[in-house]
């Protein structure tokens, strides 16, 4: 599958994940990419950290905004709905239990749903902002990542050696060839992409995977 | 009553070694003019708390590459390697809050209080292992500080010369919470309006927190659209 392609899938995969009404934050990487694949006639309201709910999609050029960015920089459009916060209320939304999804990145991620996105000591350390906050609190919290690093290591693993962003906080992994569930047994696998074999997940995962009664289904 | 000044007058409030609450995430609301001011005048050895340090070259990042902070506190810095390479130098020293809690610690110091009880971090021995934690309730909780600024630099789009505050969309930010921290408290404007124009269900920050408004003559350049945050 080519980059852009297995980005797509895991996005169109966990827009399924969104529903009318929901108050939803889509972190940076693979996350930003799964409004697209939801029908327009789903109302649901997007949270950004810097203070805006209700972000719509990107601005064309010449649209833009000098006062209306996401939490990465970049402009943005408003839906009907929005509205504006400062950072206390805006975290408050997140920290009260207001977000009712949220989708993040992994570098690791465990069976157990412990996910570990934020710092490689002495690599990478450019401090926590929002992620271990929403990690932490959202509601439901859905891992979106490619299965495998860039060296083809497993990142969904028996335990994550890097620094946690937070603990038992994974609900969801999607991967681009399979939909699993952290559980206290352990991992158990949902679904498998189409034309993937059951033997390619488990040489390419971590940790062990249980199965459900009725066999995984198939996305 | 006038809290409208000057820029030379509003910044010489500020002394070396203060502690300066900057508003502002990514570029909106930050107040671009005070920070240029501020460079100029080279007051030094300044504690900045913001929520980054701007991008490359803009805004906080030149009073750190001028050697004038001492210490950033601060969230995350991933869209500015020079700020980077400089914390791992130990050119400047560098503390991390997530960013709500950060916001909160500001909050607390504004509200006069001590300080707040967070599970944020609890389980990630990281953060756990260097903070300060006590049992409350049943269980165990990180103990955070208020933070309170000597001095908060804030950009808002519209005040009155009372200092009554409008902030655009999503440059509020972290400027309400930072108007109410600390003791002197500076807002650049984009305009001012007269006493009793502005609509009082609209004021964001009510006038009692803000000190001096220095209306902008030109909106600094940072204000124009970043072609590389353009698709």
């Amino acid at each position: 599958m080519s980059t852009t392609s297995y980005k797509d899938k895991i996005a169109a995969r966990a827009a399924q994940e969104i529903s009318e009404g929901k108050v939803v934050n889509f972190g940076i990487g693979i996350p930003t990419l799964i409004a697209k694949f939801l029908p327009p006639e789903v109302q649901f309201f997007v949270h950004a950290e810097n203070g805006v709910l209700g972000m719509g999609g990107r601005c064309a050029r010449g649209q833009e905004d000098r006062n209306l960015i996401d939490a990465g920089g970049a402009y943005v459009e408003l839906v009907p709905g929005a509205s504006f916060a400062d950072s206390s209320v805006s975290f408050a939304m997140i920290r009260g239990g207001r977000l009712d999804v949220a989708f993040l990145g992994a570098l690791e991620v465990s069976g157990k749903g412990d996910l570990a996105n934020w710092i490689i000591p002495g690599k990478y350390a450019p401090g926590i902002g929002g992620a271990m906050e929403v990690a932490q609190k959202a509601r439901r919290l859905v891992v979106v990542t490619n299965h495998n690093d860039r060296a083809g290591n497993p990142k969904i693993v028996e335990e994550c050696t890097l620094p946690l962003t937070g603990k038992s906080c994974v609900d969801l992994i999607i991967t681009e060839i399979a939909v699993m569930q952290p559980t206290r047994r352990g991992l158990l696998l949902l679904e498998i992409a189409e034309g993937v074999e059951l033997e390619e997940v488990r040489q390419r995962t971590g940790t062990e995977l249980l199965l459900p009664p009725e066999g995984p289904g198939r996305f | 009553m006038n809290k409208v000044c000057s820029l030379e007058e509003a910044l010489s409030r500020v002394n070396p070694g203060d502690t300066v609450m900057v508003g502002g995430f990514g570029v909106p609301g930050t107040p671009f003019t005070l920070l240029d001011g501020l460079l100029k005048g080279g007051v030094n050895e300044l504690t900045v708390v913001k929520n980054e340090a701007n991008e490359d070259h803009m805004g906080i990042s030149k009073l750190v590459e001028a050697g004038l902070v001492r210490k950033m506190i601060t969230t995350h810095l991933g869209l500015n390697k020079t700020v980077i390479g400089m914390m791992n130098r130990g050119e400047v020293e560098v503390e991390f809050y997530p960013q709500g809690i950060l916001a909160e610690k500001i909050r607390a110091g504004g509200a006069g209080l001590f300080g707040l009880l967070t599970d944020i971090g609890m389980d990630t021995e990281l953060l756990s292992s260097t903070k300060q934690t006590m049992w409350f309730e049943g269980r165990e909780l990180i103990v955070e500080s208020a933070l309170k600024g000597d001095v908060a630099l804030l950009h808002a789009a519209k005040a009155d010369r009372f200092g009554n505050l409008v902030y655009a969309k999503s440059a509020m930010n972290f400027n309400p919470v930072m108007a109410t921290a600390a003791t002197t408290v500076i807002a650049e404007v984009e305009e001012v309006v007269e006493i009793g124009d502005l609509d009082p269900e609209h004021v964001h920050t009510p006038g009692a927190f803000v000190d001096h408004v220095v209306l902008l003559e030109e909106l600094s350049e940072e204000y124009g659209i970043l072609e590389h945050h353009i698709i």
